[in-house]
Parts: C-alpha cells; sequence; structure tokens
C-alpha cells in the first residue's frame, strides 16, 4: 500500500527553510509520499537534497522529487502578464511538489506538465 | 533584500577574478554524465595529463577535484581557471546498486556511504563557483528534477552557465532535445571520450567566462 500525504502551503509558509525542509524529509521516512502545495525555493530544493543524502542509511536510501511549475516558458503577451501577476500574488504557492522515498517511489517522471510516478514492488519477506 | 545584496557581492568578486583571468569552473551534473571524462579531456589538451578515473559504475567521482591554473587559447585570446570536478548530484544513494554493478558488499556500502558525502560537498561548492558547466549525458532524458534544480540553483545565484550534451556520439543521443529542455542557455553537443565538437565547446567556453 502507497500513502500520499497532503501538505497545504499554510503549514510550511511561517517556517524556516530548515524547518520546512526537516518536516518534508521526517514524512518521507514514514515511507509516505508528500504531495506539497507550491513549491520549496531552489536553495531549499538542494537543502532537500543534502539533508536526503545525510540521512541515506540501512533503511532510507534516499528520494525520488518532481517539482511541476506552471510558469510557462513559452507564454507570450498577455498570457505572460498575466501569469507574472499571479506569480507576484501567489508566489511559490504555485505549482505542486513531489517527494517520495527512493524504496517506494522507482522513478517520477515529467513532461513538465505531468507527472508520472513509478513504485517499486513491496517485498514482503526482507532477506538477512 | 539579502539575495540581492549576496547577487551583488557575487557580481563584483565574479567581475575582479574576470580582471585577474583565474576564474573557479565548476563541472556539475548528474551521476556518470561524463564530468570526469571532460575535465580529462581539458586537461589532456592543455596540459598534457589526466585529472580523473572514469568508470561505467556510477559516483567514481566522490571528492571534489581541483586542477589549478589550466590556461586555454583560443583566436588570440587566453583564459585561465581553475578546474573543479565535482561528483554527480543525486537524490538516492542505494549500495545494492553498486553490488548489481560487480562490487563486493563491503566496497558497495563504503562507495555508497563516500558517495553520498560527495553528493553533499558538491552542493556546498555552487557557492564557490565563478562559472559552471552542466555536463548532461544527451542519451538520457534531460528534464529531470536533478537537473533542473541544478541549472534552477545556478541560476538563482547568478552564476553563468553552459550546458554540454555529451556523449553525442552514441546513437541514442539527442542533442535537440537536451537543447529544447534548456532553451535559455547554450547547449553544446560534444562527445568528451573521443573529443567530438570540443573546439566549439572551447568557444562556448571563452564566450561565457572569457
Amino acid at each position: 500500500m502507497v500513502t500520499l500525504q497532503f501538505v497545504p502551503y499554510h503549514e510550511i509558509e511561517d517556517l524556516g527553510s530548515a524547518r520546512r525542509v526537516k518536516k518534508l524529509i521526517d514524512i518521507v521516512k514514514e515511507n509516505k509520499i508528500v504531495l506539497l502545495q507550491g513549491r520549496l525555493k531552489k536553495e531549499e530544493e538542494t537543502d532537500l537534497i543534502s539533508i536526503a543524502m545525510e540521512e541515506i542509511g540501512e533503511k532510507f536510501k534516499g528520494i525520488e522529487l518532481a517539482v511541476i511549475n506552471p510558469e510557462q516558458k513559452d507564454q507570450t503577451g498577455l498570457k505572460k502578464v498575466r501569469s507574472n501577476f499571479f506569480g507576484m500574488l501567489l508566489g511559490d504557492r504555485q505549482g505542486l511538489t513531489v517527494v517520495g522515498p527512493a524504496s517506494i517511489v522507482k522513478e517520477i517522471k515529467q513532461d513538465p506538465n505531468k507527472i508520472e510516478l513509478l513504485t517499486k514492488e513491496v517485498k514482503k519477506g526482507k532477506k538477512k | 533584500m539579502i539575495n540581492i545584496i549576496k547577487a551583488f557581492i557575487n557580481k563584483v568578486l565574479r567581475s575582479l577574478f574576470k580582471k585577474k583571468k583565474n576564474i573557479r569552473l565548476g563541472l556539475y551534473g548528474p551521476p556518470n554524465g561524463g564530468k570526469t571524462t571532460l575535465a580529462n579531456r581539458i586537461c589532456k589538451d592543455w596540459l598534457g595529463e589526466d585529472m580523473g578515473t572514469v568508470s561505467n559504475i556510477a559516483h567514481e567521482t566522490r571528492e571534489i577535484q581541483i586542477k589549478e591554473q589550466i590556461s586555454i587559447k583560443s583566436k588570440g585570446k587566453e583564459l585561465t581557471f581553475n578546474l573543479v570536478d565535482t561528483p554527480g548530484i543525486a537524490t538516492k544513494i542505494d549500495y545494492e546498486d553498486f553490488v548489481k554493478a560487480g562490487l563486493k558488499e563491503k566496497q558497495a556500502k563504503q562507495r555508497a556511504k563516500e558517495a553520498t558525502k560527495g553528493v553533499v560537498d558538491a552542493i556546498k561548492w555552487l557557492d564557490e563557483m565563478d562559472t559552471v558547466i552542466i555536463i548532461l549525458d544527451a542519451t538520457k532524458d534531460p528534464y529531470t528534477q536533478v537537473n533542473i534544480t541544478i541549472v534552477g540553483n545556478l541560476q538563482a545565484r547568478n552564476i553563468p552557465v553552459l550546458i554540454v550534451a555529451n556523449k553525442s556520439d552514441l546513437k541514442k543521443a539527442d542533442v535537440k532535445k537536451v537543447q529544447a529542455a534548456y532553451p535559455q542557455y547554450n547547449v553544446i553537443g560534444i562527445s568528451a571520450k573521443f573529443g567530438n565538437n570540443i573546439d566549439k565547446f572551447y568557444e562556448g567556453l571563452f564566450a561565457l567566462a572569457g
């Protein structure tokens, strides 16, 4: 069974970068896939990777990460102005961030407006 | 506000480095993209020696490697830089993958441990770079989150970037796909292993950092 946990943006809005990252990692370490409303800051994304690396051990193998960003690079004219306006209003609330434990999520493919999440088959009996 | 001040200081420092023509040039990218192969190509071309060892098993480079004072010349211009080869950035590392690649369990666990530290170090070093070359494997999907995160971080730090679509000698290579994924950057298709299109790469390097 795969558990998805939705984290609304307001739950991380007032947290500092370190606590935001820790909150997401803590959920992922419970073998849940996080669906975060919005995006982390660019520096927080690399912090997330760094912390995930530091946490790697016998059980935790790292993370799979994907960010859907609604900013359209090929937008022009009025659409671009409108998109920038909403971007200013909503900030990092736009988009969706998916973080899952690498032991469960095999791969996340982006297209870039579509996410395909491939999960691993869970082994019932662990080898000793 | 802090970011603006930081960007300004970075810009001033970078311009000082440029005047000295002695910049810190970082090689970044996911594992097995060919960073060390390109580092070796640059070092062989201009110093006559290799920089590091390469391997088909991922995470061969697990420590930051620096080669100082490399001078390259093109069209009467000269560019001197310190080349920094970094471990591949990944979001997951499982020692069992190294076992599958043929390593013994003890070696695989040690490699995994060193590789995780290497990723952390590579990320820490992002702030130290004046210019970065991102090396992507042109046979693979360029639109991965690791690649996007590296590019986005360098953009946020105002660090000039050149993207190399490596392994262009392979049949599966699709340089145009890499160019389409990062249209705002100069993307040059090369084969670091065989030196294909390497002159274009050096031209791109001069345009970026010269």
